[in-house]
């Protein structure tokens, strides 16, 4: 076995016939997904929100396959076998609170005031210069961030399947543009909810075999603590009093920096996740869409940090700082040196789908926020529906041609995980903060919140350039992003605190529906409770007992 | 007027697609392919996979996964939308 692996030539993959044909076979559904999708489309709504008509579950699915791009894929199971069972704060403390809450106390206010982004909520909650802040650094962000999962895509075709870069680039940008431009949202949706099943069976056979491999998880267990990650990788508290432990966070860094600002930044504000639950076909179904994605959630660190785990004692020499070794190729070499043709091409069909998935994400969340936000707000005003469903179509067109041209940026780039972190840390967390702060605080002038989102972006903004210019030193990138998220959202509060008190309020009759205490029609309790007389679409109680599932799950790995 | 054929036709339209079938499809498909394979695979094919008969294992565990998707459609086969489902379908925000 070591002597075959030493001799591969390098990451690349011997794929046969029935690989291949697997591969074609999934090409062929995701454009015939598209291709059906668009006899389901007549008017501007169906396309950027699937006509509100998805039911929970496929909502619920798409929700957490959104966030499940290849990018998490390979960096959690490089996280894992870098600082072990610590990663799974990203998928506990990390994802689960927040995406129970955005179901339970936020859904009501997104849903329910029948926005159709997250741009338009802050126009409605504050005013017209805090939407057009918002909407532009968030079209941005999602076609730098699609490039990055394009460049990336071609990357991972590059090592393993020798396609050169260019190619794999146009390809999966003319797949994406595809099944997108022709069916809208419910395209994207759709695909969505089958790319999350083909990913898991790309993974599992993986996890099966790695593990039957090191002797199962004791096996592993044991593996991992004669290794050099040593005892400390096995568990997630424990340790944590300092942070003299793998992820080099103590505890109170991950549950307010991982668990609350960066969690509850990137969950509840992020558009390309929230436009997954306004698809939903009512307001039971759209509150219980993260919390059904809370779900799975739970358990894909099993098909991840495992993976990872298993890299890290059965290759030799994984963890080098370039070449094939590095801890991102965890997943690439495991398939390489454990899975038989077959299966082999469901793997690297799982891995193209999730590339797919998280770019699919970016630019149905960018076309919807550039033609409402943007075109029909600013430059052209009222109309014809039909007109805006075109102009929709063609963004998608333009964003994923920009895509290309930054994923051309973003092989500039050594280390692109971390180019992804700043971004979140940028947008996400000042937006989180004016945000929570104007949906409790009827009082907060809106002023105030165009003010507190752009001097909280601004500020962690400086904070990056200082690190990247060398004048700020930290210990890693992760510990930058990390403060950089902490006085995003400090000065975001301190200046939405601060205006508010030298501005006008909002008239309350402006902020019904919007502002927590001030129901509207479509937020007042019976409205939100109407469909949730049975208990198992209680969302309060799935939500509480997904908590509870991610505090059990710690038990055995504290 | 024009408007209502319209939703009607869309709603019927979406109706027709069910993501249901298509991943219930594509498993069988996969499941088909993947436990043929793993029927015929070789020994050095198993002795990889550590001993594993992981192409005849996952073949017939998607085979199992199209399978329940196909049989929950079957039996709980899309309903056509009511009048008062169209009406409240379309409620889209006009966004002012």
């Amino acid at each position: 076995m070591g002597g075959l692996v030493a001799e591969g030539p390098g990451l690349r993959l011997d794929l046969d016939v029935f690989d291949y044909l697997i591969l074609a076979i999934y090409f062929a559904t995701v454009l015939g997904i598209g291709f059906a999708a668009r006899r389901a489309i007549t008017s501007s709504s169906d396309f950027f929100l699937s006509g509100r008509s998805m039911p929970a579950w496929v909502t619920g699915i798409a929700f957490v396959s959104a966030n499940l791009g290849a990018l998490e894929i390979i960096g959690m199971a490089a996280n894992g076998a870098q600082y072990g069972l610590m990663t799974l704060h990203y998928y506990w403390i990390g994802a689960v609170p927040a995406m129970v809450f955005l179901g339970i106390v936020m859904m009501p206010f997104y849903y329910g005031s029948k926005v159709r982004s997250v741009p338009e909520f802050l126009r409605r909650r504050f005013n017209t210069p805090t939407h057009l802040l918002n909407a532009v650094i968030f079209a941005i962000a999602q076609v730098l961030i699609a490039g990055v999962n394009l460049y990336a895509l071609a990357l991972i075709l590059d090592a393993l399947l020798n396609w050169p870069l260019w190619l794999s680039i146009v390809i999966g940008a003319a797949i994406v543009l595809t099944y997108i431009s022709i069916g809208g949202l419910s395209s994207a949706i759709y695909n969505e909810v089958l790319q999350f099943f083909v990913i898991l069976a790309g993974l599992l056979p993986l996890t099966i075999v790695g593990l039957v491999k090191v002797g199962g998880i004791d096996g592993l267990f044991d593996k991992v603590r004669n290794s050099d990650l040593g005892d400390a990788a096995l568990h997630t508290w424990q340790g944590t009093a300092n942070s003299g432990n793998p992820l080099g966070a103590n505890w109170i860094g991950i549950v307010f920096g991982l668990g609350f600002v960066l969690s509850f930044g990137y969950w509840t504000t992020n558009f390309a996740e929230v436009q997954r639950a306004l698809s939903a076909k009512d307001m039971s179904a759209a509150r219980r869409t993260p919390i059904i994605g809370a779900f799975p959630k739970l358990l894909i660190p099993a098909v991840t940090v495992i993976p990872g785990l298993v890299a890290v004692v059965t290759v030799k020499g994984l963890g080098a700082s370039s070449g094939d070794l590095t801890y991102n190729n965890s997943i690439p070499l495991l398939m390489r040196d454990l899975l038989p043709n077959g299966v082999l091409g469901v793997a690297v069909t799982g891995l193209v789908a999730s590339f797919m998935a998280g770019m699919a994400a970016n630019v149905s969340g960018f076309n919807t926020v550039f033609t409402y936000d943007l075109w029909q707000t600013y430059v052209r005003k009222g109309r014809s529906d039909e007109y805006y469903l075109r102009v929709g179509r063609w963004a998608t067109v333009g964003g994923i041609i920009i895509s290309i041209g930054t994923a051309f940026i973003a092989s500039g780039y050594d280390n692109i995980m971390n180019y992804i972190q700043a971004l979140f840390s940028l947008i996400n967390a000042p937006l989180f903060a004016t945000f929570i702060v104007g949906m409790f605080w009827k009082r907060m002038s809106a002023p105030a919140g165009f003010w507190s989102l752009l001097l909280g972006t601004l500020s962690s903004l400086t904070l990056y350039l200082l690190y990247l210019g060398d004048v700020v030193k930290f210990n890693s990138d992760l510990s930058e992003s990390f403060w950089g998220a902490g006085l995003a959202f400090t000065t975001a509060v301190v200046v939405a605190v601060l205006v508010t008190l030298v501005t006008k309020p909002k008239p309350e009759n402006d902020l019904r529906g919007l502002v927590y205490g001030l129901a509207g029609t479509s937020t007042s309790g019976d409205a939100v409770l109407a469909a949730d007389k049975v208990w198992w679409r209680n969302p309060a109680l799935l939500g509480g007992i997904a908590v509870v599932l991610a505090l059990l799950l710690y038990i055995p790995v504290w | 007027m024009t408007e209502d054929e319209e939703l009607k036709k869309r709603s019927a339209a979406a109706k027709l697609f069910d993501i249901r079938r298509v991943i219930g499809a594509l498993f069988v498909v996969y499941g088909v392919i993947v436990t043929l394979l793993g029927i015929f695979d070789n020994q050095s094919e198993i002795d990889k996979a550590s001993g594993v008969r992981i192409n005849l294992w996952m073949g017939l565990a998607m085979l199992a996964l199209g399978g329940v998707f196909l049989a929950w459609q079957w039996w709980r086969p899309p309903v056509p939308p009511t009048d008062e489902d169209l009406r409240t379908s379309d409620e889209t925000p006009t966004g002012t």
